[in-house]
C-alpha cells in the first residue's frame, strides 16, 4: 500500500520515466503547476527560518556596542551603574539560574507523580480526563494573572514564613518567585512526561508483572529506568521555559540589583531585567547590554531547546 | 516469606496513595486561582465596568474599555497576519515532509516555539518601534503573531497528517493532479483542525504580557488606530497589580476574571472542535 502511494506521489512529482513519454501540453502543464505549488509552500517555509535567523543577527548585531565595551566582563561583573556605564550581569545570571533551578526542585516530584498517575495508573477515563483538563488549563493562565495572584496571596504567607524564621521579611525574592515559576512549569513536564511513560511497550511491563512484581515495583524498576532520558528531556524542556518566562517573576522577584545571598532575599532575572529597564534605558551602551542580555536568552533557550528535542526524537526512535 | 510479600503490598499501596495525593496537590493552585480571581473579580463586575475608562485613584468604579478594544485589535490583526501563515507552513510540513528543506523549517518552528516572549518583544520594537520613532499597536500584534506561528503550523501538520492515505490515493487513481488533491481533499478535510490551532494559539496569546511591554506599550485611552499605542487587558493587569491602592486592585481583578474567562470559553470551543472533528475519521 505504501509503495503504491509512494509511486504516485512520485509520478505526480514528476520524478518518475512517465515523464519521459509526456504526451499532451495539458499534461505538461500540471506537472508545472505542481513544481510551483511545491515551491510557492517551500518559499513559506523559507522565510519562517529567515525569520528566525534575522531574530540572531538583529540580537548580535545590536548587542556589538555592549561586547565591545564590556567583553567577557559582562559575565562576572557585579556593578550595575548606568551613570558611569557599568555593567555586570552577574547578579541576574545567579538569580536566573537560582529561580529556574529551584522552580525544577520544586515543581519535578509533582510533575512526576502527575505523569505516572497519567500515564500508567490512569491513562484514560473521566478522572484521567478532569487531571489532564486541570493540568493544561495551568497553562493557559497567563503569567501576568500569576503574578498577580503571588502578590495578594502568596506574599503575605512568605512574608509570615519570613518572620517565624528569622529573617528580614521582604515577602517578594527569589524564594517566591521560584513557587510561581514551579506552578507554571508544571504543564510542560507533565505533558510530555506523561506521554513518554505511556509509550513504554506494554510486553516489558506485563513481563515484569509475569515474574511476580507489583506495580510499585513495575514503575520504578521498569517504567522510570526505560523512560530516564524522555523524562530527563521533559525536565529540560521545563527549565528552557523557566529561564525565559518574565512577567510573573517581574512581579515578584523584587527587583533588587544586589546578588542574592539567599533564596529569600529580592533578586533579578534577565528577563525581569529587560521587562523594567528597556523602555528607560538611555544611552547606546546601556540598550545595547540589556540587548547582550536578550542574545544569552535566546542562546541558552534554543539550545537547551534543540538538546530536549533531540533526546525525545532518539528516545522515540529507538 | 508471607510477611516480605506483604510488606511488598504495602509499599505498593503506600506509593499509590502517594502518587494521587501528589497529583491533586498540584492540581490545587489552578482551583485556588480560580477561586480567588472569581471571588474577588465577580463583584467589580457590571455593566459599568465594561463601558468605562479607567478611573484615576480615590475615585469609586471605572472599566476597563480601554484594554478590552486593546485586546481585540491586537489579538485580530495578529491572527490576520499568523493564520493563514501558520497554515501553509504546516501544510508543507506535512505534505512535503520528505524534503530535506522540511527538517530545517520543522526545526525553526521548535526553537520558535521556546524563544522567550521578551526577547520577541525586543526584536520587534528593534524591527519596527525603532525605525518608525514610536510604539504601535501594529508592533505589538507582530510579536504577538510571531508567538502564534509555531502552534497553528504544528496543529495544521499533524491534523492533516493524520488524514488516511486512502483517500489521498482515491483521488490520485482519479487522475487528480496532487496539487489539486491537496486543495480541493485535504485542506478542506483538515479545516477544523486548522481552526482549533488557531483558536488555541488566540488563547494563548491573548494573556501575553511581555511581547507587547515595548511594542504596543500600553494606553490610558481608547484607542483604535493601529499605528499608535494601544492598551490591553494583561497590561491593564500588569499596571495596576503593581499599585498599592485598593480600588487598582479591585479593578486589576475585574480585569482578571473577564481575561480567564475569554481564555477558558476559547479552550472549550477548542475541545469541542477537537472532539467533533476526531468523530470524522
Amino acid at each position: 500500500m505504501m509503495n503504491l502511494k509512494e509511486l504516485l506521489i512520485n509520478q505526480f512529482k514528476g520524478k518518475n520515466k512517465i515523464k519521459a513519454n509526456m504526451e499532451n501540453e495539458s499534461q505538461k502543464n500540471v506537472f508545472l503547476f505542481e513544481k510551483i505549488f511545491q515551491k510557492g509552500l517551500g518559499l513559506t517555509g523559507i522565510l519562517l527560518i529567515v525569520v528566525l535567523l534575522s531574530i540572531f543577527i538583529t540580537l548580535l548585531i545590536s548587542s556589538t556596542p555592549s561586547i565591545k565595551h564590556l567583553g567577557i566582563k559582562f559575565l562576572y561583573g557585579r556593578a550595575w551603574n548606568p551613570v558611569t556605564d557599568e555593567y555586570g550581569a552577574l547578579p541576574f545570571l545567579i538569580g536566573t539560574l537560582l529561580t529556574s533551578l529551584l522552580a525544577l526542585i520544586i515543581s519535578t516530584p509533582f510533575a512526576l507523580s502527575t505523569a505516572i498517575f497519567l500515564g500508567e495508573y490512569y491513562p484514560s477515563g473521566i478522572v484521567s480526563n478532569i487531571f489532564k483538563n486541570i493540568i493544561e488549563l495551568l497553562a493557559s493562565i497567563p503569567s501576568v494573572v500569576y503574578g498577580f495572584w503571588g502578590i495578594v496571596i502568596l506574599v503575605p504567607i512568605i512574608r509570615n514564613l519570613e518572620l517565624k524564621m528569622h529573617v528580614l521579611p521582604y515577602g517578594v525574592g527569589i524564594l517566591t518567585s521560584s513557587i510561581i515559576l514551579a506552578i507554571m512549569i508544571i504543564p510542560y513536564s507533565v505533558s510530555l512526561s506523561r506521554q513518554v511513560i505511556s509509550m513504554v511497550p506494554p510486553t516489558l511491563k506485563e513481563g515484569a508483572y509475569s515474574l511476580g512484581a507489583t506495580r510499585f515495583e513495575v514503575i520504578i524498576k521498569i517504567i522510570i529506568p526505560h523512560t530516564r532520558s524522555g523524562l530527563f528531556a521533559a525536565i529540560l524542556l521545563a527549565l528552557g521555559r523557566a529561564l525565559g518566562e518574565t512577567m510573573a517573576v517581574t512581579m515578584l522577584i523584587g527587583n533588587s540589583h544586589n546578588l542574592p545571598t539567599s533564596i529569600f532575599s529580592p533578586g533579578n532575572t534577565m528577563a525581569s531585567v529587560i521587562a523594567n529597564e528597556f523602555t528607560e534605558a538611555t544611552g547606546n551602551v546601556y540598550l545595547s547590554v540589556l540587548i547582550e542580555m536578550g542574545l544569552l536568552l535566546f542562546v541558552v533557550t534554543t539550545l537547551i531547546n534543540i538538546s530536549g528535542r533531540q533526546i525525545i526524537k532518539r528516545y522515540i526512535l529507538h | 516469606m508471607d510477611k516480605l510479600i506483604r510488606l511488598r503490598f504495602y509499599k505498593d499501596r503506600i506509593f499509590k496513595s502517594g502518587i494521587i495525593l501528589m497529583t491533586v496537590l498540584s492540581t490545587a493552585p489552578l482551583l485556588l486561582i480560580l477561586f480567588y480571581i472569581v471571588k474577588q473579580g465577580i463583584s467589580s463586575i457590571n455593566w459599568d465596568f465594561f463601558i468605562n475608562l479607567p478611573k484615576p485613584v480615590g475615585e469609586k468604579g471605572g472599566g476597563i474599555i480601554n484594554g478590552l478594544i486593546g485586546t481585540g485589535i491586537l489579538v485580530l490583526v495578529a491572527s490576520l497576519i499568523a493564520i493563514p501563515f501558520g497554515a501553509i507552513v504546516g501544510l508543507y510540513l506535512s505534505e512535503y515532509s520528505r524534503d530535506k528543506l522540511s527538517y530545517w523549517v520543522g526545526l525553526s518552528v521548535d526553537v520558535l516555539q521556546g524563544i522567550p516572549s521578551i526577547v520577541l518583544g525586543i526584536i520587534i520594537y528593534l524591527w519596527v518601534v525603532k525605525p518608525t520613532g514610536h510604539f504601535s499597536a501594529l508592533s505589538g500584534s507582530i510579536a504577538l503573531a510571531i508567538m502564534m506561528l509555531p502552534p497553528i503550523i504544528k496543529s495544521t501538520e499533524e491534523t492533516l497528517k493524520l488524514i488516511p492515505g486512502t483517500i489521498k490515493e482515491a483521488s490520485l487513481a482519479l487522475g487528480v493532479p496532487y496539487y489539486k488533491t491537496i486543495l480541493r481533499i485535504i485542506l478542506p478535510m483538515g479545516f477544523s483542525g486548522i481552526l482549533s490551532g488557531s483558536i488555541l494559539s488566540i488563547s494563548r496569546v491573548a494573556g501575553e504580557t511581555a511581547p507587547l511591554l515595548f511594542t504596543a506599550f500600553g494606553n490610558p485611552f481608547i484607542n483604535t488606530n493601529i499605528l499608535k499605542p494601544m492598551s490591553s487587558l494583561p497590561m491593564l493587569i500588569f499596571n495596576y497589580a503593581g499599585s498599592a491602592y485598593e480600588d487598582w486592585h479591585k479593578l486589576a481583578w475585574g480585569a482578571s476574571f473577564v481575561l480567564i474567562m475569554m481564555i477558558l470559553f476559547l479552550n472549550i470551543v477548542t475541545k469541542i472542535l477537537e472532539r467533533k472533528w476526531k468523530i470524522q475519521f
